[in-house]
């Protein structure tokens, strides 16, 4: 199909007029969705972009440098309990609070990226699935942070309170403008970093470690960043999702939660920025929206509940979305391994080559 | 008092040690890394508490029925989960397992209520007894001391003498030379899965019994086992056994002085063991070639 005859190709933003076009245009859509949704929506919205954020960082990691991690709702604490820190008691300004507290996430992804250096398959697992424990329990027992109480988030204002400029996002639009610029910054960035040196030495580590140092690409180096870079930007989804929640507290940040940051890099698609941010929108909107009122989802809702009251408990049918989660899981795995996003490139394939 | 300790300790190790053994099964002959233990072991704890509430069945008798289940459980994982995957790779497998833990979980939930339940377990900590001065021991650790013994001891049987033991033990050093040699290789996997259900379900109990039963009660156990089995080196059974008594003594003298951090302590020695020695206390570390 598409060829590609020089590096410039390799690495231009756009590859064609037609991706330029198409690009723009869901752009302004993006841009313009508010207006269409209802208010609740825009919260369902805010909550997919900081998914997206957090699922194309992760997706940097496992699916790009072939490494497991199943504690990035560790990092994701880091950045929401690090900004609302900053910004509530040292007063720093949002713009300043929100990179600082991600940067303390990549520091401690560079701090877990030492022993992953040595360990694979399930020893990187247990030591990854630790440390987000582990960071939840301290979280925990901190009283600054609120301790097991959770606390709230500051008010969102993205001026300099200090000196006098005030910019306070009250509505749940505002916000939905100022995590969309972010979002697109991030994913851009991520698609940048991939095309470059560095995602090619990721990329290269995942084919083969052996083979990639060979070539000269340092292992040391390139797996703590890819730990540090994947802990950024689960740092700046973190601190955007505390002020999207406004509450939050230790438990919210579980292990499950860790899982089903996994399976939306796995839905849609390893390797891949498109799968992640598809993967992040499918299982959001699953689990915030779908999945949380099953009972009154069209079509299944009055089964779901006719079996409830026949053989199972209709108090626990909100238990309903882990077992759809975890079908999900497996069917993805079992039917398609590239995820949404192997759907996709089958689509594409499709009609690029019709008739045949 | 450093006699109770131990004493504890060692109880609660060997729980986690001959949990972590059914973890060792399914990862030394297939490869996979079973996030679903826990919860297949839940599972089949439930079961076993709904037969005995609501059929006031004897223990025994729920016993029995439990085991069954919990086997028939594990076949039916691997039959319709782990087999139909074509040529998946370790994070696909991973997957697969963590998939299956969220399906079994939610079904518990949606049948049995987030609500914590108590288990009835004949061993109880209630009764106690006193063979050296300042050194408790109560019914229950007696309990996972002697099935821990009788496991271990089976289990070396069943590896050293029978055909069956044999076959796992060839499937884990070589699939392909032990096909050949005619061994049907799916179907020890299915026999591992359902084994080390069954030793994952009696673990269950003796855990219920610990604490309370819940949907997410063998998430914590689940995780200690999983250090327990990595500190001692995924491979050797001996070696996890001796894993998880030392990860229950530590657990347990560090949670005496610092009883708020003792959540924690088993991740943060097994992150510490792991940097020392990457392939846990008791295994050889192999460098794959190329």
């Amino acid at each position: 199909m598409d060829m590609k005859r020089e590096y410039y190709e390799d690495v231009e933003l756009f590859s064609s007029n037609v991706v330029l076009f198409w690009s723009l245009a869901f752009l302004v859509f993006l841009f313009t969705l508010p207006i269409y949704t209802p208010n609740y929506y825009v919260y369902l919205l805010n909550l997919i972009m900081v998914h997206v954020i957090l699922a194309v960082g992760l997706n940097i990691l496992v699916g790009y440098t072939g490494q497991i991690s199943l504690g990035h709702a560790g990092f994701f604490a880091i950045g929401a309990y690090g900004t609302a820190f900053l910004m509530t008691y040292l007063h720093i300004p949002f713009i300043f609070a929100l990179p600082l507290a991600a940067f303390i996430a990549a520091f401690f992804g560079f701090i877990l990226g030492l022993p992953a250096l040595r360990l694979e398959g399930p020893y990187l697992a247990i030591a990854t699935l630790g440390f987000g424990l582990t960071i939840m329990h301290v979280i925990g027992r901190w009283d600054i942070f609120g301790g097991r109480m959770g606390i709230h988030a500051p008010p969102l204002d993205i001026g300099a309170p200090k000196i006098g400029v005030s910019w306070v996002l009250e509505s749940d639009i505002s916000m939905y403008y100022l995590i969309l610029i972010i979002a697109i910054i991030m994913v851009v960035a991520a698609r940048n970093i991939m095309k470059t040196r560095v995602g090619r030495a990721f990329v290269a580590i995942r084919d083969s470690d052996i083979a990639a140092e060979v070539m000269g690409v340092n292992l040391t180096t390139y797996k703590t960043l890819a730990f540090a870079i994947s802990a950024f930007y689960a740092g700046i989804a973190g601190g955007l999702f505390g002020f999207v929640c406004g509450f939050f507290d230790p438990f919210t940040f579980n292990f499950i939660l860790s899982i089903i940051f996994l399976v939306m890099v796995v839905v849609g698609g390893l390797g891949s920025i498109l799968g992640a941010i598809m993967g992040a929108t499918l299982i959001t909107y699953l689990q915030y929206d779908l999945l949380k009122n099953v009972s009154e989802a069209p079509f299944i809702g009055d089964f779901l509940v006719s079996i409830s009251k026949r053989w199972l408990t209709v108090v626990g049918l909100e238990n309903f979305g882990s077992i759809a989660l975890g079908l999900i899981m497996i069917g993805i795995i079992v039917f398609e391994p590239l995820g949404m996003y192997g759907v996709w490139i089958r689509i594409k394939k499709y009609w690029m080559t019709w008739p045949f | 008092m450093i006699g109770q300790l131990i004493v504890e300790g060692l109880a609660i190790g060997a729980c986690y040690g001959f949990f972590a053994i059914a973890f060792v099964i399914i990862y030394k002959t297939s490869e996979v890394v079973n996030f679903a233990q826990g919860e297949m072991a839940m599972l089949s704890t439930f079961v076993a508490y709904h037969i005995l509430v609501y059929y006031h069945a004897p223990f025994w008798l729920a016993f029995i029925i439990t085991m069954v289940f919990a086997i028939l459980l594990g076949v039916f994982i691997e039959f319709a989960f782990l087999r139909p995957a074509k040529d998946p790779t370790v994070l696909g497998l991973l997957v697969i397992t963590l998939g299956a833990e969220m399906l079994l979980m939610g079904l518990a939930g949606w049948k049995w209520g987030a609500e914590q339940k108590a288990f009835v377990f004949p061993m109880s900590f209630q009764v106690t007894h006193e063979p050296i001065k300042g050194m408790v021991i109560n019914d229950w650790d007696i309990g996972v001391f002697i099935a821990a013994g009788c496991i271990m001891v089976l289990l070396y049987i069943f590896f050293r003498y029978t055909k069956l033991g044999v076959a796992m033990k060839a499937t884990q050093q070589n699939q392909n030379a032990a096909k050949i040699m005619g061994i049907k290789v799916e179907r020890v996997f299915s026999f591992a899965w359902g084994l080390s259900s069954l030793l994952g379900a009696i673990a269950g109990m003796f855990f219920a019994a610990r604490a309370t039963l819940d949907p997410n009660f063998m998430m914590e156990p689940f995780m200690k086992a999983f250090a327990a089995a990595v500190l001692g080196g995924l491979m050797s059974i001996p070696g996890v056994i001796i894993g998880g008594e030392l990860l229950g003594l530590i657990e347990n003298f560090f949670g005496y002085a610092w009883p708020e951090w003792k959540p924690i302590v088993a991740f943060v020695v097994i992150v510490l063991v792991l940097c020392i020695r990457p392939s846990g206390l008791f295994a050889k570390h192999y460098v794959k070639k190329v």
